[in-house]
């Protein structure tokens, strides 16, 4: 009981940090591997505008999504933009902004145990015979609400037709009037407010430190890679998968071994069937 | 069209033309015009550490020696095989804790310990990175990214080889010269090695491996057998590096497989010129003074190469070896068109 309700809980987590990662991908096929650094960026503010310029929590939550969501935007429209297409070159750079941002943080003082949020709400909850704290009841319910609204906003609105639209294809998608780069650059915002909005939900179960950016890069690419790349229905039937396999491995190998799990997760994965145990297989393009 | 528009045409100098056959070097103006940029670099790396004494700079030198042999590999397998590797750290990692061990727990000599830890590490790089050698591009580069990290979590979670703390007590290579000059040699030998190598028979595989690797295929050779073999070059002068690095720090520990041995190598690789195997070695040349000016600063060294890294990318390409090289092979006129 306990691996199961820990395990949803752990799951939903895990889609939501690689939502933004998945998306990104999906749309302008762009691994941005500075996914992680966004994820602390939107941390530390929103603890600078709580503490530092003491405004109201929801408010702080707000501005830092947006700023986290303006800051990816500008990223690609910055760099990205001039490197699209040259697959190799993306990863660098985009691996290069993050490491960029994740340790300009370390040196700007941003380290140790003292960067805390508070939590939502400080309620227990007994689920079956298992004790949950609200907060993590309240990130699974938030994040089943975000990514429902995600899927409604790709299925109703114009702007999310044009997402998926390009997803598809985009040649087809930019003779159909579609602005490819106005639309990849608004998903690279939309992947980053994402990143933004994990950030704000799971941070408050734990310290702000910056080595989390590289373990949320990580977690991030594990869920993409089983789900398969590209894939908005496998990155969250890879969250469940890695999510269960490392509360499973936790129980009965240890914490340590929690990272080890999902690295080898990515490893076999990728050996195995690259494209993932959901996505589209496309042979030729990614193994001799 | 009134205005007349003018464009910039690059022809090959004479002389390079004439350079290009072997019969042709006739004179001795043409023979130094092939030697003296080769013997330039040999020239500089042999003298400096006697025109620059100093205990701090000999390090530098060292050190200069031991990322630019990764970048030099890192080149060679990227640019020459299609194998972009962002694990560079792995290398030494390997190399450096198989030399660290059989140095305190055998008692092997530095000098009978590095060269065992090159192959022998060389051979497990190989022999682990080989069910990742079928994938291609962006999927082998994350594969790769992860072997370092997945290295540190397994030596921390099993607690082995020292765990977190490290192996300490690993001896120092003697003599005053002595190591920056075996790893002046080592790396001269890698890189020469290397030019040497891909413009071979086999190198002639190993770029048509990267170019199109189905043709190769459909030419009935193995693929995969050939990116093995380059695999274990890169790994051997990675790994040599690697098990230098450890005597020359006489610590081995989990930072050995930390970033930095795979990110500067990459910089290195895009300030210096992609493709040319040289110039990565020129761009640590550039880098590492730089980041050691710097160590200071902390971790904002690492911030530095990462923006050198994006303003190359993004605005120079090519690095500097290429337009060096584009400069002195050719030259530039402008004609109406």
């Amino acid at each position: 009981m306990d691996i199961a309700v820990y395990g949803i809980v752990n799951s939903i987590s895990l889609a939501l940090v690689a939502l933004g990662f998945a998306l990104v991908y999906g749309i302008s096929r762009l691994p941005n591997f500075a996914h992680g650094a966004l994820y602390v960026t939107a941390g530390f503010l929103v603890w600078s505008f709580l503490r530092a310029l003491a405004l109201n929590y929801v408010l702080s939550i707000v501005i830092s999504v947006l700023i986290t969501g303006i800051i990816g935007s500008l990223i690609y429209r910055a760099i990205l933009i001039r490197i699209r297409g040259m697959a190799i070159s993306e990863i660098v750079a985009s691996y290069a902004i993050g490491l960029a941002i994740i340790e300009a943080f370390r040196f700007w003082g941003f380290k140790g145990m003292t960067y805390t949020l508070p939590s939502f709400t400080k309620k227990t909850i007994v689920i079956g015979d298992v004790p949950v704290d609200g907060h993590r009841v309240l990130v699974v319910v938030l994040g089943v609400l975000v990514m429902g609204s995600l899927w409604a906003f790709t299925h109703y609105t114009k702007m999310g037709l044009a997402l998926r639209g390009m997803a598809q294809d985009e040649r087809a998608a930019m003779m159909l009037g579609i602005d490819s780069d106005f639309v990849a650059l608004f998903a690279m915002g939309l992947g980053s407010a994402l990143a933004g909005i994990s950030a704000v939900l799971l941070l408050p179960l734990g310290n702000i430190v910056v080595e989390k950016g590289y373990d949320v890069l990580i977690q991030a690419l594990a869920v993409c890679i089983v789900g398969g790349l590209g894939s908005w229905a496998g990155a969250i039937m890879g969250a469940f998968i890695i999510g269960f396999a490392q509360i499973i491995a936790t129980a009965y190998l240890g914490a340590k071994f929690q990272m080890v799990v999902s690295l080898l997760a990515i490893l076999f994965v990728l050996i195995l069937k690259p494209s993932g145990l959901f996505g589209r297989q496309k042979e030729l393009e990614e193994r001799v | 069209m009134n205005q007349k528009e003018r464009r910039k045409e690059r022809l090959d100098r004479g002389i390079k033309v004439r350079c290009d056959g072997i019969y042709a070097l006739m004179s001795l103006k043409e023979i130094s015009y092939l030697v003296l940029p080769r013997l330039l670099l040999i020239l500089v790396l042999l003298l400096a550490p006697i025109l620059i004494p100093g205990h701090y700079w000999e390090r530098v030198l060292t050190i200069v020696c031991i990322y630019g042999m990764l970048a030099v590999a890192f080149d060679f397998l990227s640019h020459y095989v299609g194998l972009v590797s962002l694990g560079g750290a792995f290398f030494v990692g390997v190399g450096g804790y198989i030399s660290a061990l059989l140095n305190t727990h055998v008692g092997l000599h530095p000098f009978l310990a590095i060269p065992i830890a090159t192959i022998l590490g060389a051979l497990i790089c190989t022999l682990l990175l080989m069910p990742c050698l079928p994938l291609r591009g962006v999927y082998f580069a994350i594969a790769t990214l992860l072997y370092p990290l997945l290295a540190a979590r397994i030596i921390e979670a099993l607690d082995i080889f020292g765990g977190t703390d490290g192996l300490r007590g690993v001896s120092g290579l003697p003599g005053k010269y002595t190591p920056v000059y075996v790893l002046i040699m080592a790396a001269l030998l890698f890189i020469f090695g290397l030019r040497r190598l891909v413009n071979e028979d086999m190198g002639l595989v190993l770029r048509a491996v990267k170019d199109n690797d189905q043709s190769v295929r459909a030419s009935g050779i193995s693929v995969t057998r050939y990116k093995a073999i380059a695999l274990f070059l890169g790994a051997l002068g990675s790994c040599f590096a690697g098990a230098a690095l450890v005597h020359i720090y006489m610590w081995a520990g989990i930072s050995l497989f930390a970033l930095d041995f795979s990110i500067l190598p990459i910089s290195a690789t895009v300030v210096g010129g992609i493709h040319t195997l040289v110039g990565p070695f020129i761009g640590c040349l550039i880098l590492v003074p730089i980041s050691e000016a710097l160590r200071e600063f902390g971790t904002l060294r690492i911030v530095f190469y990462s923006l050198i890294l994006l303003a190359f990318i993004v605005v120079k390409s090519e690095g500097l070896l290429n337009y060096a090289q584009r400069k002195y092979h050719q030259f530039e006129r402008w004609v109406e068109v």
